[in-house]
């Protein structure tokens, strides 16, 4: 069993970014840098992330990073990996490094999926990292295809209409080797997921949780705490999905052997300012009544990968 | 090729890894985690969890020259080592 | 090794001589035969290299880049839409400066869908930064893969290379030509060395936020890439010269020019065409030569300047159009000359969609021209068509629907 004192102490995400205060993407990138370490290249698709780094010529990430237009995440680490290998068979690089793919929900759930679904059935070898702060923050908090049901955006005014898509779940329909979701509040399940997909060959598609304090209108020092009540509500499950079959970890897995009981999803709700014009107006009992049909819903289906089902 | 040409023929965008890349973000901070070493018990809980990698992971000293003053070190801290102190007006 | 095969597979065949290690691609008509021969000589253990199979042009691009940017020599090749769809990228291949090279089969853009020839596609992608070339024949196709990323690769350019090859007339003819070997391709195109790449040993950020205080040096800076082009394209080109006894690499490549008082100007296949109007007109005593335009980007403006200076005028062929404006090639030639040297000009539009043009068209066309009777740009062979009459029907119907 891993603890803190296991994770490596060299930071590679360097102190003083351009990054908000309390920004979930930065502290996923440490998090992600302490399992991979710094024979890794990583492209960052354009996000907060490609800004948060710092600007031309100076650079908080101290890994060889290329940042790749919106749609290319995919295509981008197709190309180095391919290259790594070209570079392997001419002896100028002793073994492949990590190639990981840093990319934010806008990058992934929409203008991103042709290039993730294609690099995927090509079982390009890469980490795809998917922060979804369900909402384009970079621009300014527009609505995306990871916008859940209800949320205030400024495409949204009213809240968000439609449900959200699961592109975990059509992660694992490509039969890559491995999915997994994650979350900040549970640090160890996620270093420990990004250890096992840097052993596993082939396309790993990790997602986690990346509460936005300016975009969901929460305080910065709560940035943990939303995102343990998202996994708590059920509103963000943690699974991971390896060999045809799906496995409950950390937080959720204690809530579905009933060890711990499953926080309403309005608490969730409630702890944020993105679902405050939904909570106060009369169709706020059916979006909540909605969310949480879809929670047990996703559960279900989640469920129904036991091998049994198989 | 005049020396000019020569000065900007390579003009990149490439950039240098650097801790401050945006400079000295302390001075961003509103409010100031103070740690109280007595009631500390060294879970690493405040160095996980900063986003800023303003922790040093054996003696847990904050980093005042970047720390953003987030807050979530005070708010995670499980046995209420840090507080947030609001910074004078400098 | 000398072969008979068409210019696409030419192309697969010199891109494997020039040592290409990835190439991302994505099939459309008339290029596909280019990648699925790379895929054949993979395939068949005859090319090292890595075939990605992208999901799309824009991809295909995106992988050209970052393969490119890891330190090895990257290949691709695409037509018309496919050039279109990489828009985006073709900008960030030149912005983050790889030396690529990529061969565009020229066809016209839709709808109305057309898998014919024209140069729309490539012309439409002009201030992407890329060098343009076109080629005019089979043997010239090979020899500029080759030389291509000798000019790309060099220190002084880093920036990415379209050789642009007009569909079916080159892509799908078939033709004797020379092929040269690997080791001797390698003595005249060493290994690619990178001047800075992704790289673990030495971790820098690639591609950046730059604000204005930092920016137009960047852009300038390409532009330098561009300029410096215009030398190391014949240096390529006297190099190749000495290891493999042709010439196909000047900016411009001229025809019967010396005495000539009247020139047409052209690109690619179209200017071989009108060889034979040159010779025609030459035989009727008329004297009149052909400047054909190689080098698209950068583009040749000394060259235009000292061969088009005192020629009494110069009809110059579009096989594509600037909407709202006349044929690109004539724009550009005459911002080249203007205040340098005072020549007549017209414009003749032909071949668009792939309609076949003839010497004779050109020849009767250059009369014309020549004898100051042409408008300042001429649809040459724009006429109404039996389906065009239907399309009248049709409008005539839609009249009498919407009619209030």
């Amino acid at each position: 069993m891993v603890s803190f004192k296991d994770l490596p102490e060299e930071e590679l995400f360097l102190a003083g970014s351009t990054a908000c205060q309390g920004c979930p993407s930065s502290l996923a990138l440490r998090m992600a840098f302490k399992a991979l370490g710094k024979d890794t290249i990583l492209l960052v698709v354009a996000s907060c992330t490609s800004v948060l780094q710092g600007s031309y010529p100076l650079s908080a990430i101290n890994l060889p990073l290329m940042n790749v237009a919106f749609a290319t995440g995919g295509a981008s680490a197709s190309g180095v990996s391919a290259a790594v290998k070209a570079l392997v068979k001419r002896g100028e690089l002793a073994e492949e490094p990590n190639v990981l793919v840093w990319a934010g929900d806008g990058g992934t759930y929409d203008i991103g999926i042709q290039s993730l679904s294609g690099a995927a059935e090509r079982e390009t070898d890469f980490i795809y990292v998917c922060y979804n702060n369900e909402m384009y923050s970079n621009t300014g908090t527009q609505r995306s295809g990871a916008t859940p049901l209800g949320a205030w955006t400024t495409t949204t005014p009213g809240g968000k209409a439609q449900h959200r898509k699961d592109i975990a779940q059509i992660m694992i329909a490509h039969r890559i080797p491995y999915v997994a979701t994650v979350s900040l509040a549970y640090p160890l399940d996620f270093y420990q997921k990004m250890l096992k997909a840097k052993e596993i060959r082939g396309t790993k598609y990790i997602e986690m949780l990346a509460p936005c304090p300016p975009g969901w209108k929460f305080p910065s020092a709560q940035m943990i705490a939303v995102s343990r009540m998202a996994v708590q509500s059920g509103m963000w499950l943690l699974y991971e999905h390896e060999d045809g079959e799906t496995r409950f970890t950390a937080a959720t897995k204690r809530i579905l052997e009933g060890k711990v009981k499953k926080r309403p999803v309005k608490d969730y709700l409630e702890i944020q300012g993105r679902f405050r014009q939904i909570l106060s107006s009369p169709e706020g009992q059916q979006a909540e009544d909605m969310l949480e049909k879809e929670v047990s819903e996703s559960i279900r289906r989640l469920q129904g990968w036991v091998p049994e089902y198989i | 090729m005049s020396r000019e040409k020569e000065e900007v023929g390579y003009m990149t965008s490439m950039s240098r890894p650097v801790k401050g890349c945006a400079g000295d973000t302390g001075e961003w901070r509103v409010f100031r985690p103070v740690k109280n070493d007595d009631k500390c018990n060294r879970c690493l809980l405040c160095w996980v969890y900063c986003p800023e990698a303003c922790l040093t992971k054996e003696a847990l000293e904050i980093d005042y020259q970047y720390c953003k003053g987030c807050g979530i070190c005070a708010v995670e801290c499980p046995t209420g080592a840090i507080e947030m102190v609001k910074e004078e007006k400098r | 090794m000398r072969v008979l095969e068409s210019g696409n597979h030419l192309i697969a065949l010199a891109a494997n001589v020039a040592g290409v290690e990835v190439v991302p691609a994505y099939p459309i008509t008339p290029q596909t035969q280019v990648i699925e021969m790379i895929a054949d000589l993979i395939a068949e253990g005859k090319m090292d290299a890595e075939y990605i199979p992208v999901e799309s042009e824009h991809s295909a691009c995106a992988a050209l880049v970052s393969a490119s940017l890891t330190g090895v020599r990257a290949f691709s090749a695409t037509s018309a839409h496919g050039l279109a769809y990489m828009h985006e990228m073709l900008h960030y291949a030149a912005g983050i400066r790889v030396p690529v090279v990529m061969v565009n089969v020229n066809r016209a853009l839709g709808p109305g869908w057309n898998i014919w020839c024209d140069h729309q596609d490539s012309i439409s992608q002009r201030d992407t930064g890329w060098l343009q070339v076109y080629v005019a024949s089979h043997q010239e196709a090979v020899d500029t893969v080759i030389q291509a990323y000798r000019i790309t690769e060099d220190h002084r350019v880093l920036m990415p290379l379209m050789l642009n090859m007009d569909a079916f007339v080159l892509s799908h003819t078939y033709m004797d030509a020379d092929v040269p070997g690997r080791e001797e391709v390698e003595a005249y195109l060493p290994p690619y060395r990178p001047l800075w790449k992704l790289d673990p040993r030495l971790p820098m950020t690639h591609g950046s936020v730059v604000y204005p205080v930092d920016f137009s040096e960047t852009r300038q800076s390409m532009q330098i890439g561009q300029d410096n082009a215009r030398q190391v394209v014949y240096e390529a080109a006297d190099e190749f010269m000495r290891a493999f006894g042709r010439r196909h690499g000047d900016m411009v490549d001229g025809y019967k020019l010396e005495d000539a008082e009247h020139l047409i100007v052209a690109m690619g296949s179209l200017a071989a065409e009108s060889r034979v109007a040159v010779d025609e007109m030459r035989a009727a005593g008329r004297a009149v030569g052909l400047l054909r335009v190689r080098f698209f980007r950068p583009f040749p403006i000394d060259e235009l300047r000292s061969l088009c200076s005192g020629r009494s005028g110069l009809m110059v062929i579009d096989r594509d159009f600037s909407y709202g404006m006349e044929g690109a090639l004539f724009s550009e030639v005459k911002a080249a000359l203007y205040g340098h040297a005072d020549v007549p000009s017209t414009n003749l539009i032909v071949g668009l969609g792939g309609r076949d043009v003839t010497y004779e068209q050109i020849r009767e066309a250059a009369d014309r021209a020549f004898r100051g009777e042409a408008d300042e740009v001429t649809w040459g062979d724009s006429h109404i068509t039996k389906a065009h009459e239907i399309t009248r029907e049709m409008l005539a119907e839609f009249d009498k629907l919407l009619s209030p």
